[in-house]
């Protein structure tokens, strides 16, 4: 036992050891074995399990560049809490796995034996469950394609200081700056079907969902939500979660704030109240000019950014190039994409590529002759519910206040869920920089 | 006879009722899932509540909490509570936050006395999460409180007592209601933005 940690370890060790009693029980219940205590060896070879070609190196980013997310040592400050996804290099819809986004609050991701792991339902409930990974696994199923975004994503709070700087610099780039969403096709159980199987009982309003890493993560999710689309997922683009995604189990909540989608699973609460945990109590919130803060925000807006051309990029030349981009939206699928490649005087619908999903990126693509002259891009989009995607001046009118970049400079306090038009500006020389208007 | 028909009937009705409400909740897939024991549910359950129901036993005052926040908090907290590199602030920022230079901290900000008490025990100290006894989070607590000007030095901190602390800000967040945050179309929010 690692004598640094000795609490959470004791912790877990206790757990995993009320959990060991019951492995009989599972065993003889589903009749399935369990893999062998540890895989043959670890496949280097690449016909085992593939890897890109030496010559792509997309990669994510840390803010600013820094990465030391997982040491404790570094200072607070320097640490990083947003690994971002290089959007500009992504094709399709899904985010690669080993791209998708990382935001876990400065902690480690915990090393889960699945083998060890249970899933605890409880609470305002007829009948507690826990269920192992395997059991989870046997319950029917469903794989839906959705996105995960950070309430913080494409701000430009904290201007003064990372992260929102990039959103107001001229150097800013897509990954600095929408990084923090990612899509995946999930795999899992409806947490309705679980939630039916323990049998909710009258009162029931809210569930709170837990995480297994050394912080234990917990959030208040309402329990209408919580009946609707939320998954519980094992399974991410046709394998397990990666750890760094929640392995072995993760909440899936759509369209919500990344915060919500609790990763490492271990723990739903059927209850009635909201538990305002640390995070969604005093991290989340996000402050208004008179001093009151917006809690539970939930939802995510339309959002669509170009990802080509996009800030830091360099066209050859004039001449054809597609304009292509992603849109989405909490709300639910996106209807529309319009693109304007004359700083929003006109604008042109973009072809939208199908099957569209709910709640999910959409790409969007317009063929553009460019004419050598300077001139700014932009796209919005609209949802289902005909949501259109704000511009910098709508959102400062929602907020009742004027949202320059001085504005942020002058209150670098969190304003998020920040989905405004973003816009690029191509100058003669084919460079592409990040406009903040 | 009369009345054991009757009692039939009754039993009867109650069966019927029984197995109605029964069929809606019973399982649908069998063998999935394992009963929990008490225990094993009672180890997992340490998430609080703004009631404090969940709470449990034990008590400490800011007194004995300035002790064990010198051998385990001091380090990253800071001697005055002010923070460092290494751990946020966990005082100052009274009425700060209308201003241009907003400090959030558990005296000017945090709404729920509960929600430090939760966010101790399974939060701190960083690195050693989970290996604090019941009565140092309930001294911890209190010190924490009581170096926020909240509570006296010598208020006791246990199950009964931390939920009915009314923390500074608990009105400044919208909607102040609880019971109001599930709706946001109640609460006007669009575009993803609430109010
Ligand atoms: C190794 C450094 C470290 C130690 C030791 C430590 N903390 Fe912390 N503490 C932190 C960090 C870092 C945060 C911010 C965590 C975050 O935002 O995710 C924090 C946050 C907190 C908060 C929330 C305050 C706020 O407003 O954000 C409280 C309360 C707290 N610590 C109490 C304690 C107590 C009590 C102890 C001693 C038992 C302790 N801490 C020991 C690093 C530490």
């Amino acid at each position: 036992m690692n004598s640094k940690k000795p609490g959470r370890r004791r912790f877990l060790k206790e757990g995993a050891a009320l959990a060991g009693l019951a492995v009989g029980a599972i065993r003889s219940a589903s009749g399935q074995t369990l893999a062998p205590e540890t895989p043959a060896g670890k496949p280097k070879d690449t016909l085992a399990y593939g890897e890109r070609s030496q010559f792509v190196n997309s990669l994510r980013i840390g803010t600013n560049g820094r990465y030391g997310m997982d040491n404790p040592e570094l200072p607070r400050a320097s640490r990083d809490y947003g690994i971002r996804t290089p959007l500009q290099d992504s094709v399709g819809i899904i985010t690669p796995s080993s791209l998708h986004f990382i935001v876990s609050h400065g902690y480690d991701s915990p090393n889960i034996d699945p083998r060890q792991h249970r899933l605890l339902i409880h609470g305002l409930v007829d009948r507690p469950l826990s269920f192992t990974l395997e059991e989870l696994e046997r319950l029917p199923s469903v794989s839906r394609i959705h996105f995960v975004e950070c309430a913080g994503n494409s701000t430009a709070s904290g201007a003064v200081f990372v992260p929102g700087a990039a959103r107001v610099a001229p150097t800013g780039t897509v990954q600095q700056v929408h990084g923090l969403t990612s899509c995946s096709e999930w795999t899992g159980v409806l947490l309705s079907l679980l939630l039916r199987e323990a049998g909710v009982k009258n009162g029931a309003t809210w569930i709170i969902a837990e995480g297994a890493e050394q912080g234990m993560h917990i959030k208040s999710i309402p329990l209408e939500k919580a009946l609707d689309d939320v998954l519980v997922a094992y399974g991410m683009n046709g394998e397990p979660v990666r750890p760094q995604q929640g392995y072995p189990l993760r909440l899936l909540v759509p369209g919500w704030e990344g915060i919500n989608n609790v990763k490492w699973l271990r723990r739903i609460k059927v209850v009635d109240q909201p538990y305002m945990g640390m995070r969604e109590s005093t991290r989340y919130p996000s402050l208004r000019v008179d001093g009151k803060a917006r809690w539970f925000q939930f939802e995510m807006g339309p959002k669509s950014v170009i990802l080509r051309p996009s800030g830091g990029q360099k066209l050859s030349g004039p001449g054809f190039h597609q304009i292509t981009g992603l849109a989405w939206s909490g709300g639910g699928m996106i209807r529309r994409v319009e693109v304007s490649t004359d700083g929003g005087r006109t604008w042109k619908d973009a072809a939208i590529q199908g099957p569209v999903h709910s709640k999910a990126h959409t790409r969007f693509r317009l063929d553009w002759n460019w004419n050598g002259e300077e001139t700014v891009l932009q796209s919005r989009c609209t949802d289902e519910r005909n949501e259109v995607q704000p511009t910098v001046a709508e959102v400062g009118k929602i907020y009742g206040v004027n949202l320059t970049a001085d504005f942020f400079k002058e209150r670098p306090d969190t304003l998020i869920h920040f989905n405004a038009i973003q816009s690029w500006r191509v100058n003669r020389d084919g460079s592409v920089q990040n406009v903040f208007a | 006879m009369y009345s054991l028909n009757h009692v039939l009937l009754v039993m009867a009705a109650v069966l019927c009722f029984a197995s109605a409400v029964t069929r809606a909740q019973t399982p649908a897939y069998s063998k999935v899932g394992r009963t929990p024991s008490e225990e094993e549910i009672r180890a997992w359950d340490i998430a609080i509540s703004t009631d404090g129901k969940e709470l449990p036993p034990g008590r400490g005052t800011a007194k004995e909490g300035a002790v064990i926040y010198a051998q385990k908090c001091v380090a990253c907290h800071g001697q005055s509570l002010e923070g460092s590199p290494l751990g946020t602030a966990l005082v100052g920022g009274k009425g700060t936050l209308a201003t241009t230079r907003p400090v959030k901290s558990i005296g000017s900000y945090w709404a729920f006395a509960t929600t430090v008490w939760d966010y101790i025990n399974r939060a701190m100290p960083r690195n050693q999460e989970g290996s604090l006894k019941p009565d140092e989070v309930y001294a911890l607590t209190a010190f924490v409180l009581f170096r926020n000007e909240i509570i006296q030095e010598s208020d006791v901190m246990d199950a009964r007592t931390l939920p009915k602390i009314q923390m500074p800000n608990r009105n400044g967040f919208v909607p102040p209601r609880l019971e109001d945050i599930p709706d946001p179309r109640k609460r006007g929010c669009r575009l993803g933005h609430c109010p």
